[in-house]
């Protein structure tokens, strides 16, 4: 909870801001929208979370979404009854990445960085060339629903992230979390007191790979299809967990506050539109936070570490 | 823990890299784009709310192509492709050339659906004509230096003409000059700044794209009437023509211009944008758009808020046309028609046999309006398909584009 503070404030901080520029934010309808628009990118941030505490990067979820996205397009090609089976082909999909993503940085022992950035590139160099610039088919009404559409005045996505969090934050409190967390903490210690280091980090690859595959049913039901959906996503993702205080390297961090960083950083995006500042600016914010939070974050825990070393 | 600290700072520049990286693919806008948005913002406050004229705007050129969209084009009238406007014919005497041809290509990139359907429709017209026995292409893939090195291997390749649809404008020139001193060469889409090409081809162009909107909802729209303009990117000469057209259209109206907002060209970008205007602004009685690829995601942002969609500016793009349909809107389509990409081919035939072409081969620019809507209208062809292929006779059509026989 202490750790989760900071980020709470700042968030709290631009949601008045965000009301102040608009008051319609402050009814349920103009709230709930911004939500449903963050959604997809605070359950991509609660699976990167799983992977950075545990010492690791996934930087192939960008892409990822691309590639489901444009999947479920082509497969479904507007015919209402492949739903369905689309929707549990990408599920599969997802966790199928995660899997070779895990496999490949615990046993093959390649850096995740590289696993991961050579996993985005293959799959954005797949997808162009299963396309070839231009996505082929169409999403069907009930696929689009989960993105799209509302139960009464509450948006599915909103209810899909409210799932994702819940299961997030169990998952982060049960046996694998500390797991989890004691492998990014020191992987040596966590093997010799009888963790499965590379299990428990192969799942939580696994888990980011199915958070993409969500985040990329819920953003191809909102906008439809398109190449570009996933772009950059992997680094929003990054730096929405950086935000919410989570260590790089690992061992540090709480999924509330992974959560709320990406809350924060829809939230720093939308008072940017409302105040006219482009789109373009909003890489530069990006940078700027990443580099800013992990110095923040280094500056903070030196005295302590010399303390205890 | 302080042994992993380096790595976790490579890692962050890395990353930042990276993401400087990314942007960089959209090569020719992203350096403007961080300058030229919060100009518009400031500007925004005067006038008709939409800001300064564009840099790229030409007055004389702008007079020009609206002119040129009530002239009657020269040729037959089933076949636009084969039309022009105004032709100045030129002698090709000096390359006639008997027997098969070997045509090349150097496309600057296949990258989006317009280059597909365009690029398809090149080829079935190359597979038309028996005359020609060899057709080399190279895809440039969006980047200025492939072209280059492209243009110069197609000349060691025993090319009896060479057609060029360059990436960008001023870099290509040198490389096509180059070409043009040992080959025939044919220039389609944008431009290069020599005319030393046989025949330059395009359709009207993005003036007369802008203007044909923005009247379309000077004339739909009442006075006062509040219109949201949502452009792609700042900084490209094709996309700044068309709004600055649109600018000096609405800057004669009464309507009153409420944004001027980059999309990206991202759906859920515009999406999100528009949403945002509606919440905004309450209601909005009119879109413009300079590109109607996410002209969908556009209309999506007024269902889904409950309203009303408003009077629309799209393209001829399947989806948007199939919603304007089934919503019976009130909107207009104008186009940037795939069909130029059946002329080059046309044309080189015409160089190598020695018949005289226009130097300027401008291509008629219809719009999609009401009451053309349906012959347009083609349910059996994918949501991204251009209906102004002109492509409906090819042979391969419709399934090469991915339709369906209907």
């Amino acid at each position: 909870m202490k750790r989760t503070l900071p980020i709470l404030v700042v968030l709290a901080v631009l949601l008045v801001a965000i009301a102040a520029a608009n008051p319609l934010f402050l009814e349920p309808a103009g709230f709930l929208a911004f939500v449903k628009r963050a959604a997809p990118l605070v359950i991509l941030a609660a699976g990167q979370y799983f992977v950075i505490v545990s010492g690791e990067f996934d930087l192939s979820v960008g892409s990822l979404v691309t590639v489901e996205v444009v999947v479920a397009a082509r497969l479904i090609d507007g015919d209402e009854s492949a739903t369905w089976p689309v929707l549990a082909l990408l599920i599969l999909l997802g966790l199928l990445v995660g899997l070779i993503n895990g496999v490949v940085t615990t046993g093959l022992r390649v850096p995740s960085f590289i696993t991961t950035l050579g996993m985005m590139l293959i799959l954005s160099g797949a997808v162009f060339l299963w396309t070839g610039g231009a996505p082929r088919g169409a999403l069907s009404e009930a696929f689009r629903a989960f993105g799209r559409g509302s139960l009464g005045p509450v948006p599915w996505s909103v209810l899909v992230l409210l799932a994702v969090a819940g299961s997030a934050v169990m998952l982060t409190r049960s046996d694998f979390g500390k797991r989890l967390m004691a492998t990014g903490d020191n992987e040596r210690a966590a093997a010799l007191s009888g963790i499965a280091v590379n299990r428990t980090r192969i799942l939580a690859f696994v888990i980011s790979g199915l958070a993409a595959a969500v985040a990329a049913i819920l953003l191809g039901g909102f906008a439809g299809v398109s190449a570009q959906v996933g772009q950059g996503l992997e680094f929003s993702a990054i730096t929405a967990v950086v935000l919410g205080g989570v260590a790089l390297g690992g061992g540090r961090g709480s999924v509330v506050a992974a959560m709320a960083g990406a809350l924060t950083l829809e939230a720093l995006f939308t008072l940017l539109n409302l105040y006219g500042i482009s789109g373009a600016l909003e890489y530069t914010v990006q940078g700027v936070i990443i580099i800013a939070a992990v110095a923040a974050g280094a500056l903070s825990f030196r005295p302590r570490l010399r303390a205890t070393t | 823990m302080p042994r992993r600290r380096p790595f976790t700072g490579l890692v962050m520049i890395s990353a930042v890299l990276l993401a400087a990286g990314c942007t960089s693919d959209k090569p020719t806008t992203t350096a403007q784009s961080s300058a030229a948005p919060s100009a518009s913002a400031s500007a925004s406050e005067q006038g008709a709310g939409t800001g300064e004229q564009s840099k790229f705007f030409v007055q004389a050129d702008h007079d020009a192509q609206l002119a040129m969209r009530t002239t009657t084009p020269q040729g037959p009238a089933d076949k636009p492709w084969e039309q022009a406007i105004d032709p100045q014919m030129v002698s090709t005497e000096k390359y006639k050339k008997s027997g098969n041809y070997h045509l090349c290509f150097s496309n600057a990139a296949i990258n989006n659906p317009w280059r597909q359907v365009g690029w398809k429709t090149m080829q079935a017209e190359v597979a038309q004509h028996k005359e020609i026995t060899k057709f080399t292409a190279l895809d440039a893939e969006g980047k200025d230096d492939k072209q280059i090195s492209d243009i110069a291997e197609l000349q060691g390749k025993g090319c009896d003409a060479l057609i060029v649809s360059p990436n960008t404008t001023a870099t290509l020139t040198p490389a096509v000059e180059a070409a043009c001193g040992k080959i025939p060469v044919i220039v389609f889409d944008r431009g290069v700044e020599t005319d030393c090409p046989v025949t330059f081809i395009n359709p009207i162009g993005g003036y007369a794209f802008g203007a044909d909107g923005a009247e379309f909802l000077a004339e739909k729209v009442p006075a006062g009437g509040k219109v949201l303009a949502l452009r792609i990117l700042p900084g490209v000469d094709v996309l700044e023509t068309r709004w600055s057209a649109a600018k000096v259209a609405f800057d004669k109206s009464q309507l009153d211009i409420v944004g001027v907002e980059f999309t990206d060209g991202d759906a859920a970008k515009t999406k999100s944008i528009v949403s945002d205007y509606i919440q905004r602004e309450g209601k909005i009685d009119g879109v413009w758009m300079d590109a109607g690829a996410t002209a969908v995601a556009a209309i999506e942002a007024f269902e889904d808020a409950g309203q009303p969609v408003p009077a629309f500016v799209g393209e001829d793009q399947q989806d948007f046309l199939q919603k304007w349909k089934g919503g019976n809107l009130t909107a207009v389509a104008p186009t940037y028609p795939t069909y130029q990409w059946r002329t080059p081919i046309i044309a080189a035939l015409k160089i190598l046999k020695g018949e005289e072409v226009p130097k300027q081969w401008k291509l008629p620019q219809p719009k999609i309006t009401a009451e053309s809507l349906d012959t347009y209208l083609q349910p059996n062809m994918p949501p991204l398909h251009y209906a102004l292929c002109g492509c409906e006779t090819l042979p391969g059509f419709p399934e090469n584009w991915g339709g369906k026989k209907s």
